[in-house]
């Protein structure tokens, strides 16, 4: 039992949690697809950005004294929500809305994003530096422990309290989301768009104000992802540029342009990232009596040694791309 | 003389005058190591030229292939390890090689299992099934292989052959490791095949990172040798250590640029061919190219190949100069972005745009950190004088600034020159 309560913590909350933030940051990257038919890669900055927005917020918020039973990362992120849709505002108006004006091709916009990305890079590290920052400097990170009343059990179903905040943001998000595309005349207008632009144009959809929601959910998603995955491990200049591919591969695997499509994904790749690493002999160590003699369980059953375990998740990207590249559920494709 | 040789002189002539410039601010022995690898970044920025600028194929996995060219001339390059050798280390490996072919073969008849009679679903299983037995093969060879030379000898150390052997087989590595992503990944769309391609890059340096028993990982292999004679050479023949240095470098320069101008020249060659116009026609429209006969998906894979030669020999000219192997000093910007900020900025489709793109964007991208840092000096002195108080960490907020410039100027130069400082010619017979 014990031994399934270590796989619980370790494989399970790990999946889930992993499997939220790709699904966050993958639900933006496959909007923008949809909507504007690039692949945005600078969402995994726009995530750092946010990061680091909900950071300097919070700062002034512990400055000015107010306790509160919540992080106080997690309680300022709607208003850095707010900045960071602004400022994805501001990146569209500045640097791909005049490219999309000319008539620029998909990939022309791709490289712009990759400037993007850049720029993002170079200001965050030349205000904040390369170090490592802490939500938790002023307060405790909570750690929650639940005991199972079973007898023999003494391991905890252990998890933080970030985590557990950051899987229900995750599922108030996605509702949200599923209820403005379904329900709403500007999601239902979205996702017109997204199915075909100049349809959506003829029959009187404001193409432009679906743009500008576009980006305002995709820089609020990428703020909430990015803070919730600070609060999680630690803020750092290269947060999510290290995770965009692997959001990427989400997106693909969902199949581009499909915002469950991209949720899924998300989920599978955590999954198949933390079973990957998982070190499989701790199961089977109660079973050490019952097994046949010639059998000896080595010390590490892994899939893959733990260095590579975002490699998995490229490995997964690859083999998609080539065996199905639209994705488990067919996705948009230009 | 037309208004495009006018660009071409004025666009060559003022990149001579700043490398004057900054050979006078920052004197010679830099300017000479900042050619050096101007020239290498050359090499690398025409490869890619030949893959997307000839071809119209993106690839974003050029990290990789600069991987793979400095591990080649590492290996080739490097001292022999005795120990290795006297080890029963490659014993081990050649289990390994065993385990592979075995693998290999099952993964083989996997494929072919539809002449048994087992087809559709089954298939599949039948292929997935022969990966992951293949895979636990190989696995169970190669860790205690890996472990065992990690444990007796370090690493499996060079092969002591001479340096531009090993150059010329980083275009070898590289290029056969382009036939492969291009194999696979080929027949995707461009934004599909961005990301196919930078994700293999990432499983490349992952796997030269973690393979200590083969490239020493993160403990890195120094000092790798030079072709020509080295600074410590010439100080041992009485030079004293600045004109060593200059002295050392400018012979390496001399070999780099002759590589790159032999590069040139065949390359625009086979650009002014029939060769050239074949890949243009495939690029601006392949359908039509291929109802013409063209072989497209052939064309395509030999110019990924191609470019990936190119690549690899830049990447392990530049490892060879630096003295040492880091895989995990190679970074997506500073050697994926960076090489399409040239391309795009020197013009893609050109040949000469490569070239002065990829010597132009390296001088500022190295130039950039002392300027940056000049600047911040000036705002420093210029808020304390405010009474503001100094800018902290000045020398390390500059180096961050030239990533900041980067960005900034790929996104003016598409924007503002889509086509590049010396944009493609297309001549037509009149």
């Amino acid at each position: 039992m014990n031994d399934l309560i270590f796989f619980f913590n370790q494989a399970i909350i790990g999946g889930v949690v992993l499997g939220s933030i790709y699904a966050l940051g993958a639900v933006g990257v496959t909007l923008i697809f949809g909507i504007l038919r690039f692949a945005h890669f600078a969402h995994g900055d726009m995530m750092t950005l946010g990061g680091f927005i909900s950071f300097v917020l919070a700062g002034i918020v512990a400055g000015l004294g107010i306790a509160f039973p919540l992080p106080i990362g997690f309680i300022v992120v709607p208003f850095a929500m707010l900045i960071a849709a602004g400022l994805a505002l501001g990146i569209d108006k500045g640097f791909y809305a005049p490219l999309r004006a000319r008539g620029a091709k998909p990939v022309t916009l791709l490289i712009a994003s990759i400037g993007v990305t850049m720029m993002i890079q170079g200001l965050i590290r030349l205000f904040f530096g390369v170090g490592t920052y802490s939500f938790f400097d002023t307060q405790p990170k909570v750690l929650h422990r639940i005991e199972l009343p079973f007898e023999g059990v003494t391991r905890p179903i252990s998890f933080s309290e970030p985590q557990l905040l950051l899987v229900i943001s995750t599922i108030i998000a996605v509702v949200a989301l599923h209820y403005f595309l379904t329900r709403s005349r500007l999601g239902k207008g979205m996702r017109a768009m997204a199915d075909n632009p100049d349809l959506a144009k003829v029959s009187g959809i404001n193409t432009k104000l679906v743009v500008r929601v576009t980006w305002i959910i995709a820089g609020a998603l990428a703020c909430l992802a990015g803070t919730m995955l600070a609060l999680d491990v630690s803020l750092k200049p290269d947060l999510a540029f290290n995770i965009v591919l692997p959001i990427f591969a989400a997106a693909i695997l969902g199949g581009l342009g499909h915002a469950y499509g991209a949720i899924a994904g998300g989920f599978v790749l955590g999954f198949a990232e933390t079973l990957a690493v998982f070190n499989w002999s701790v199961l089977l160590r109660p079973f050490r009596d019952n097994l046949p003699e010639w059998f000896e369980i080595p010390n590490t059953l892994s899939l893959v040694q733990s260095e590579y375990k975002l490699t998995v998740a490229f490995v997964i990207l690859v083999v998609v791309l080539l065996v199905r590249p639209t994705g488990i559920f067919k996705g948009a494709s230009t | 003389m037309n208004a495009m040789t006018t660009r071409y002189i004025a666009a060559f002539i003022a990149l001579f005058v700043l490398i004057v410039g900054v050979g006078m601010m920052m004197g010679s022995a830099f300017t000479v190591r900042l050619l050096v690898e101007a020239f290498a970044f050359a090499l690398i920025a025409m490869g890619l030229n030949i893959q997307w600028g000839f071809g119209g194929l993106f690839n974003f996995g050029i990290l990789g292939m600069l991987m793979v060219g400095g591990f080649a001339v590492t290996f080739i390059s490097y001292p022999v390890n005795m120990e290795f050798w006297g080890s029963e280390g490659p014993l081990y490996l050649g289990r390994t090689l065993l385990g592979m072919a075995i693998g290999a073969v099952l993964i083989f008849f996997a494929h072919r299992v539809q002449r048994f009679g087992i087809t559709g679903k089954g298939r599949g299983a039948v292929i997935v099934i022969a990966w992951f037995i293949a895979y636990v093969i190989f696995r169970s060879q190669m860790d205690p292989a890996a472990s065992y030379i990690t444990s007796t000898a370090g690493w499996v150390g060079g092969l002591g052959l001479p340096v531009l052997l090993g150059w010329a087989f980083g275009g070898v590595l590289a290029g056969l490791m382009g036939w492969l992503i291009g194999k696979v990944s080929l027949g995707l769309r461009a934004d599909y095949l961005a990301i196919a391609t930078i994700g293999i890059a990432e499983i490349l340096r992952a796997v030269l990172k973690n393979l200590e028993w083969l490239t020493r990982g993160t403990l890195t292999v120094s000092p790798i040798p030079w072709p020509v004679w080295t600074p410590q050479i010439y100080q041992a023949n009485g030079a004293d250590t600045t004109t060593s240095f200059i002295l050392a470098r400018g012979g390496f320069l001399a070999v780099v640029v002759v590589i790159v101008l032999i590069a040139l020249f065949l390359i625009h060659r086979a650009y002014l061919g029939p060769w050239g116009r074949m890949n243009r026609a495939i690029r601006d429209n392949y359908i039509a190219a291929g109802s013409m006969g063209k072989d497209v998906t052939g064309r395509q894979l030999e110019i990924f190949v191609f470019g990936s030669v190119l690549m690899g020999i830049g990447g392990a000219i530049l490892v060879s100069f630096v003295g040492i192997y880091d895989p995990s000093s190679y970074q997506p910007i500073n050697h994926t972005f960076i090489i399409w900020v040239m391309l795009i900025v020197g013009g893609a489709g050109n040949n000469f745009g490569a070239l002065f793109g990829g010597i132009f964007i390296y001088i500022v991208w190295m130039l950039s950190e002392p300027l940056a840092q000049a600047l911040f000096n000036a705002l420093s002195r210029f808020s304390s004088d405010m009474g503001w108080g100094a800018i902290p960490d000045i020398a390390s907020r500059a180096v961050q600034m030239r990533v900041f410039v980067m960005g900034l100027v790929v996104t003016i130069a598409l924007r503002f020159a889509p086509q590049g400082l010396l944009p493609e010619v297309i001549r037509r017979k009149e």
